[in-house]
């Protein structure tokens, strides 16, 4: 019940709404010309939706019923099996005095929906096959990535400067981009602040954010300071980042690169 | 030789039956493979593709719907993944000409640029690979922050995803000082000397990143080996809890 496909649930509330209309509709005309199905359908519908037991069910008790008072014809055959088969029990003990009310050797006692004795999702969960929908998507952007490296290569080869030199320091020195955030920050803070105790402060909070966001919404509108503090942090470190790369000259002294250019390699 | 077309295409087609009738053909492909009996899109053989391939039952055999938007993931996870894997293919091409000690290592890579044939370009993308690697993961991180997709039942998938990151800095970091050109030399002397740092073990944690008191050959050895092997062995552990998290804790995330 938790994977219907979503066009299959559509199709089967389409056809139940049908059979629907076309039950009001029969109920609605010619009451001497109903079929003998519909017209009880109708009828029992009001006491099918009192007692819980549905329609159908009634319905064929019912003309059980009929058939085993009336007799004559198949029913009677049908009906008359139980009497015949009293002998039988007898044998094993004292015979069922006589078969239920209407003839029947069993009762439905109640129809017990799924709904009330098993743990059933309510809304049927829309999926789809991985193959192919989601395999496509996957193998586009394995091979869109693929496609950008390769072609980014070719156009534009990776730094590769002279022999690493002990006694000559460039100007600037700067660490790898994603490093160049805490390079900045040493700029202003000692580097035991800067280079160890912000971005283990940061780690650390990034993986306890779970723990201290306890919102269980995952609703943009209901998070709105999560996310508030989440963008400023990420633009806060992007601009560090930025400033690092392209801002910092010789001495890692501030420049304008459209001034003195870009000191940075990737 | 008076054989005529139809009677080759008749053996043809007599052969494809017998191979696929065989006992070694069938302990190869498992029932429902679509090389027994050739593909048709049914249910069950969009099932049997992911349930008969080592490499796709990694996926569920059914996703939610709105898990296949490209909008909603960006794809970003699954490329963070895949970089992985092109650079693991680029770099054990680079490893057959690269040996890691400071009288080699620039000639070494010099060698590989000028005469090693597609060692320019396989460089290259190693290089591009790895940065992007870097932005991905990163920005997977933001994507999944910004989904709330941290919060229970997946915060320890998050936590490994912390870590995941942390690995992905450290392999780029370390594999930055292998060309031993200026540029690695003096990024890794900068991030070094940070660490350097940390509080009472500082010149401990530097003795043993370092390999020494200053950066030189051992240096080059040892972030090479964390580069190639150590490191890439922690993270492909962290990687198959992190997706084997996602599929326990539910697949992915939302909607929202």
């Amino acid at each position: 019940m938790t994977e219907v496909p979503e066009h299959l649930r559509k199709r089967a509330e389409e056809a139940k709404a049908k059979a629907a209309a076309k039950a009001a509709a029969a109920a609605g005309g010619d009451a001497t010309e109903t079929t003998p199905a519909a017209a009880p359908a109708a009828s029992g519908g009001d006491a099918a939706g009192a007692s819980k037991i549905p329609a159908h069910l009634l319905e064929r008790s019912k003309s059980a019923r009929d058939k085993a008072a009336g007799g004559g014809g198949t029913a009677t055959a049908l009906a008359e099996k139980p009497s015949g088969g009293v002998p039988v029990i007898a044998a094993g003990g004292p015979p069922p005095l006589v078969t239920g009310p209407g003839g029947h050797t069993q009762r439905l006692l109640t129809v017990v929906k799924s709904g009330s004795i098993q743990d059933v999702k309510a809304t049927p969960q829309d999926k789809v096959h991985t193959w192919p929908h989601l395999l496509v998507v996957e193998f586009g952007a394995a091979l869109l990535c693929t496609a950008f490296t390769l072609l980014f290569s070719v156009w534009v080869n990776a730094p590769f400067l002279e022999l690493a030199n002990f006694n000559q320091t460039p100007n600037p020195s700067k660490a790898p981009w994603y490093f160049l955030g805490l390079q900045e920050m040493l700029t202003m803070f000692h580097p035991m602040v800067a280079g160890v105790m912000v971005p283990g402060m940061g780690l650390f909070v990034l993986g306890a954010a779970p723990f201290i966001d306890k919102n269980p919404s995952n609703k943009p509108e209901d998070r709105k300071f999560a996310i508030a503090i989440m963008t400023v942090h990420l633009m806060f470190w992007a601009t560090l980042v930025m400033i690092g790369s392209f801002f910092r000259g010789p001495g890692f002294n501030f420049v304008f690169p459209w001034n003195k250019g870009i000191f940075f390699d990737l | 030789m008076a054989t005529t077309k139809a009677p080759i295409g008749e053996k043809l087609a007599k052969i494809t039956q017998q191979v696929q009738g065989s006992q070694a053909w069938n302990s190869i492909f498992r029932p429902g493979s679509i090389f027994r009996k050739g593909y048709s899109d049914s249910p069950r053989n969009r099932s049997y593709v992911i349930m008969n391939s080592v490499l796709y039952h990694l996926h569920p055999v059914k996703v939610k719907r709105h898990a296949v938007k490209v909008s909603y993931t960006l794809c970003l996870g699954g490329l963070s993944f895949f970089l992985f894997i092109l650079l693991t293919v680029t770099g054990i091409f680079l490893m057959f000409f690269y040996r890691p000690t400071a009288a080699q290592a620039w000639d070494d890579i010099a060698t590989l640029k000028s005469s090693v044939t597609f060692g320019l370009l396989v460089r290259n993308m190693h290089r591009w690979g790895a940065h992007l690697m870097v932005l991905s993961v990163f920005l997977h991180m933001a994507r999944v922050f910004y989904h709330g997709a941290y919060k229970a039942p997946r915060e320890f998938n998050w936590i490994i995803g912390v870590m995941l990151l942390q690995l992905t800095l450290l392999l780029s970091f370390t594999g930055y000082l292998l060309p031993w050109d200026q540029l690695a030399l003096w990024a890794v002397t900068v991030g070094t000397n940070m660490m350097g740092y940390t509080p009472v073990f500082g010149s401990q944690v530097r003795f043993v990143l370092l390999g020494g008191k200053e950066i030189g050959t051992d240096t080059l050895l040892r972030w090479y080996v964390l580069h190639v092997l150590l490191l890439p062995f922690v993270i492909v552990i962290f990687m198959a809890i992190h997706f084997w998290r996602v599929r326990k804790d539910g697949g992915i995330s939302g909607p929202l």
